[in-house]
């Protein structure tokens, strides 16, 4: 069924009894062409361009648990392109152009609001950095603004300008830049994978993976054995648990990223604004609550959690860029598990097993890479081949020598 | 949980004193081992959900390098020692 203001009217009049499932419930079938471990964002992304862009119609999605329960029903649902590096910037903007037709291609509204994201400034050498980064941004073609201080002042009145030592500069803008409703991202991408013949199968835990010469046969899963030519990993946060089935030695450890939504308010923040002296983010969603996170917990874990004390500096690190916030109530906290890889930058790659592809390693970037991530994903299955603007992505790149390092932290995964 | 660590020369301690360098159980190759022996000890990483030993370095107390074995899942510290120590005891 599309949706369009026809679809809408007729079924408030026929008092909203008639609006079907948005995806169907299958069961496995015996073989698959190519089956998706993972039925988060990129794995639905990934199966959606499969189908619709590469023709490949008989591919399953796997997910042990419900559509969305995983880091793309956990994340602050920023979108942006600002990056520096040649073999990050393309990729992003890749992803943001795709954003930007990504409603109309799904006919599903995922709610994009390109408000602006503007990281702030705090000192002259971080001002330079910026500048630099602007340029890279436009050398790609990509549209940056640095706003100097009382500019910013006039545009975001209620930030701590003068702050003993982080007092605010200025900072880079992408207006294109945003944010999205991350629910509806894996809905709608499950959707238009569905109509488009995808088999979505939900509480389906893959437990192992057969492999015969070599080569992957199919794989272990609570609802039995699924047989496959192609398998893909797009298992985020659990990357290496799913790897090591396949016996796969990968750079990444699990972290957890908390993030935070206060109580709803009026409308007050009209950007999604990043604080340049930690690594604080904050946006408000359409219902009022304000959200942010900051920085990893700092040590590997698995648990969908995280611990006071970091929940504790990221709020010191929001009322120090916006003293107001400290009278607002936060209602929720959560934490999402993902694949921190060791320069930060993600992988989409062949393994050393030909019919095994890998999509990991997103960092606590994923959600924005969502659509760029499937298409280039999808495009890899379908074609044996590396999407140009992901050629920097490749696995053997640490073996290589060509890390793609943005923070430039080395190969220490809880520094990125 | 994770959030506080028994030094053995500090006492209890919040975790913001150190600083984590990750897995401990890795031994580090030869100057001249293989470049495959080397990309294994810098990038490659076994990251199990459960039982691990890592490193963290307690920076803001006694600066000495500690290996802790915790969960990765659950955050239980079992235990904390020092990595000299830790070194001893493997040798033996």
């Amino acid at each position: 069924m599309r949706y369009s203001a026809f679809s809408l009217v007729r079924n408030a009049l026929s008092g909203n009894l008639n609006w079907k499932p948005q995806w169907r419930q299958p069961q496995p079938k015996p073989h698959y062409d190519v089956i998706i471990v993972g039925g988060g964002g990129h794995g639905l992304s990934t199966a959606y361009y499969l189908a619709k862009e590469f023709g490949v119609k008989n591919v399953a999605v796997l997910e042990k648990s419900y559509l969305g329960s995983g880091n793309v029903g956990r994340n602050t649902t920023i979108v942006r392109s600002n990056y520096m590096l040649p073999g990050n910037e393309p990729f992003y903007e890749f992803s943001m152009k795709l954003w930007e037709g990504l409603e109309q291609d799904l006919n599903y509204n995922v709610m994009l609001s390109q408000r602006g994201v503007i990281m702030l400034y705090h000192s002259d050498g971080q001002r330079d950095a910026y500048v630099r980064r602007g340029n890279a941004m436009w050398m790609e073609g990509v549209a940056a603004e640095l706003i100097e201080r009382e500019q910013l002042k006039k545009m975001i009145p209620f930030l701590n300008y003068d702050h003993a030592r982080y007092p605010i500069l200025g900072g880079l803008l992408q207006r294109r830049a945003g944010t999205a409703r991350h629910d509806a991202v894996a809905w709608g991408y499950a959707r238009g994978a569905d109509q488009h013949g995808v088999d979505i199968i939900e509480h389906c835990e893959v437990t192992g993976i057969r492999r015969e010469n070599g080569v992957v046969m199919g794989v272990e899963t609570t609802k039995g054995f699924i047989g496959c030519g192609k398998l893909a990993l797009a298992a985020a946060g659990n990357t290496s648990r799913v790897g090591e089935m396949a016996d796969l030695k990968l750079p990444l450890e699990s972290h957890v990223l908390q993030a935070f939504v206060t109580e709803g308010l009026k409308p007050c923040i009209d950007h999604v604004i990043v604080y340049g002296g930690g690594h604080f983010y904050i946006s408000q969603s359409d219902k009022g609550g304000l959200v942010f996170g900051a920085e990893i917990d700092g040590y590997s874990s698995y648990a969908q959690r995280g611990n006071l004390a970091t929940a504790e500096h990221v709020m010191e690190e929001g009322v120090t860029m916006i003293p107001g916030l400290s009278r607002v109530r936060v209602l929720r906290a959560w934490g999402g598990v993902m694949d921190m890889s060791m320069d930060g930058s993600p992988i989409i790659d062949r393994t050393s097993i030909d019919n095994l592809y890998l999509n990991c390693g997103w960092c606590y970037g994923g959600f924005k890479a969502t659509p760029a991530s499937g298409y280039c994903f999808a495009h890899l299955i379908a074609k044996n081949d590396t999407h140009p603007v992901a050629r920097a992505l490749r696995l053997d790149r640490f073996a290589r020598g060509y890390a793609v390092d943005e923070a430039g932290a080395g190969p220490q995964p809880n520094l990125h | 949980m994770a959030s506080l660590i028994t030094c053995p020369h500090c006492g209890v301690r919040p975790k913001e004193e150190f600083t984590i360098r990750g897995d401990a159980s890795r031994g580090r190759p030869e100057p001249m081992d293989t470049d495959e022996a080397w990309h294994d000890y810098v990038y490659v990483r076994a990251n199990p959900r459960g039982r691990t030993l890592e490193h963290w370095h307690h920076v803001a107390g006694c600066r000495r390098f500690l290996v802790v074995e915790r969960d990765t899942a659950t955050h239980a510290v079992y235990s904390v020692v020092d990595a000299a120590e830790f070194v001893r005891r493997a040798e033996q």
